[in-house]
């Protein structure tokens, strides 16, 4: 018993110790990944493609009626655009209470691809130009182009997906924010081999 | 041995007053509004009831997505998404909480005929629910 609690203590310590000197670091997005990803997934984002959501506000909200996306999917800019009319939300209505609503607003704009340490999210800023604000993450052209060889039939044609927006539908670690070519699992069709 | 019978009988006991407690505060409300009494019949009715929506001219019902039988999972007509089941006799976390019931009213009755729902309509709709 009194082992354990030395050991928790003494894991509680040093793990403060390597946060603290993380988020003193003077690289502003090692300490932006760092508020949302924690000490353990910072180590080893090299394998994760765009930063996984651990917002459990998120999560509920953004997550009911389709998969959460990840912030670092999308800019900034696509996000407040978003988030300003939720009542309009792809012929849908999300509408947020007032609180919530800021708080995702800030949640997203914080952890959008703008600045995002991780290269899915780098890469969907640069196949951007400045002006495009896209409120799909299926419209951007990364996105078109990484999945252009995948054909209708297996898509928008198959009944058992219906469209591209279903991300965890084929990514099955889409959740972890990983979306390898080698993690995919088309419905009704299984892996993708190209 | 004891424990293991006494712990789930109080989840058991407490999760069905909170359920209870959510909806007597919605109900509170309703009376407040100037609803006296609600019916299960027509709650189920309008639960039911077709809408024709304006601009796609499709049918949209609380069925197309919660589906008929309210203890299966339903399935989010546009997206997909599973939906845990509506009713509180297979789904403990249902009707629980009243800001998300206000919530989904608001969107769902918007989205389905056109326009928000009256408590009259949310009142009947809610016994509905509750029964199941
Ligand atoms: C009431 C249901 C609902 C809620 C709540 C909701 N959405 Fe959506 N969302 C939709 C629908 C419907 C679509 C369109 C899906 C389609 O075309 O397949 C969509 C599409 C999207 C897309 C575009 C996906 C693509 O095709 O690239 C994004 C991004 C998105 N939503 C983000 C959010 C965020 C952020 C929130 C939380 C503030 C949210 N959604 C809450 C229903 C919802
Ligand atoms: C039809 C199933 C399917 C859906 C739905 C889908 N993808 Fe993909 N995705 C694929 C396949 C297959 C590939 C690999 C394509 C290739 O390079 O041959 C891929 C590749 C990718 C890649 C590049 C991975 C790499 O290793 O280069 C990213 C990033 C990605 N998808 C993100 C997404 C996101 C985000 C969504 C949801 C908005 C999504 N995908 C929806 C099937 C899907
Ligand atoms: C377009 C799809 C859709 C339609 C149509 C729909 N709903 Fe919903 N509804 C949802 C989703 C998604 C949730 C959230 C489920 C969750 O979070 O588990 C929900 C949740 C709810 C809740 C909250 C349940 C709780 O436990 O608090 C109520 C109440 C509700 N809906 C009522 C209705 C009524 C009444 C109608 C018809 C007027 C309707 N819904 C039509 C998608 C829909």
């Amino acid at each position: 018993m009194k082992n354990m609690t030395t050991f928790i203590t003494a894991t509680g310590v040093i793990g403060l110790i390597l946060t603290a000197s993380l988020v003193m670091g003077d690289d502003d997005k090692y300490e932006r990944n760092e508020r949302d990803e924690g000490f353990l997934s910072q180590l080893f984002s090299k394998k994760t493609d765009v930063a996984p959501v651990k917002n459990a506000v998120y999560k509920e909200e953004c997550g009911s009626c389709h998969f959460a996306y990840q912030p670092g999917l999308l800019p900034a800019r696509s996000w407040k655009k978003m988030m300003g009319d939720l009542e309009n939300h792809f012929d849908e209505n999300a509408e947020l209470d007032k609180d919530t609503q800021i708080a995702l607003t800030k949640y997203l704009v914080e952890n959008a691809a703008d600045d995002a340490n991780y290269k899915r999210s780098r890469r969907i800023m640069n196949s951007l130009s400045k002006n495009d604000t896209p409120l799909r993450i299926t419209e951007t052209p990364y996105f078109i182009r990484k999945h252009d060889e995948i054909p209708k039939r297996m898509v928008q044609d198959n009944p058992k997906l219906g469209s591209f927006s279903k991300c965890a539908a084929c990514h099955v670690n889409a959740e972890k924010g990983s979306y390898e070519e080698d993690d995919v699992r088309i419905p009704g069709i299984g892996k993708w081999d190209d | 041995m004891k424990k293991k019978i006494v712990v789930p009988l109080i989840l058991l006991l407490s999760s069905h007053t909170i359920m209870a407690d959510a909806i007597n505060d919605m109900f509170t409300q309703y009376q407040q509004q100037g609803v006296s009494n609600a019916s299960e019949q027509t709650g189920k009715t309008l639960w039911n009831k077709k809408f024709t929506d304006k601009k796609t001219g499709k049918d949209r019902s609380c069925t197309s997505c919660h589906g008929v039988d309210l203890t299966k999972v339903g399935k989010h007509v546009r997206t997909g998404k599973k939906i845990n089941p509506m009713a509180p006799s297979v789904n403990k976390k249902s009707l629980t909480d009243v800001k998300n019931i206000k919530k989904w009213f608001k969107r769902n009755c918007k989205w389905t005929l056109g326009r928000e729902c009256s408590a009259q309509e949310q009142a009947d709709i809610l016994t509905y629910l509750k029964n199941q």
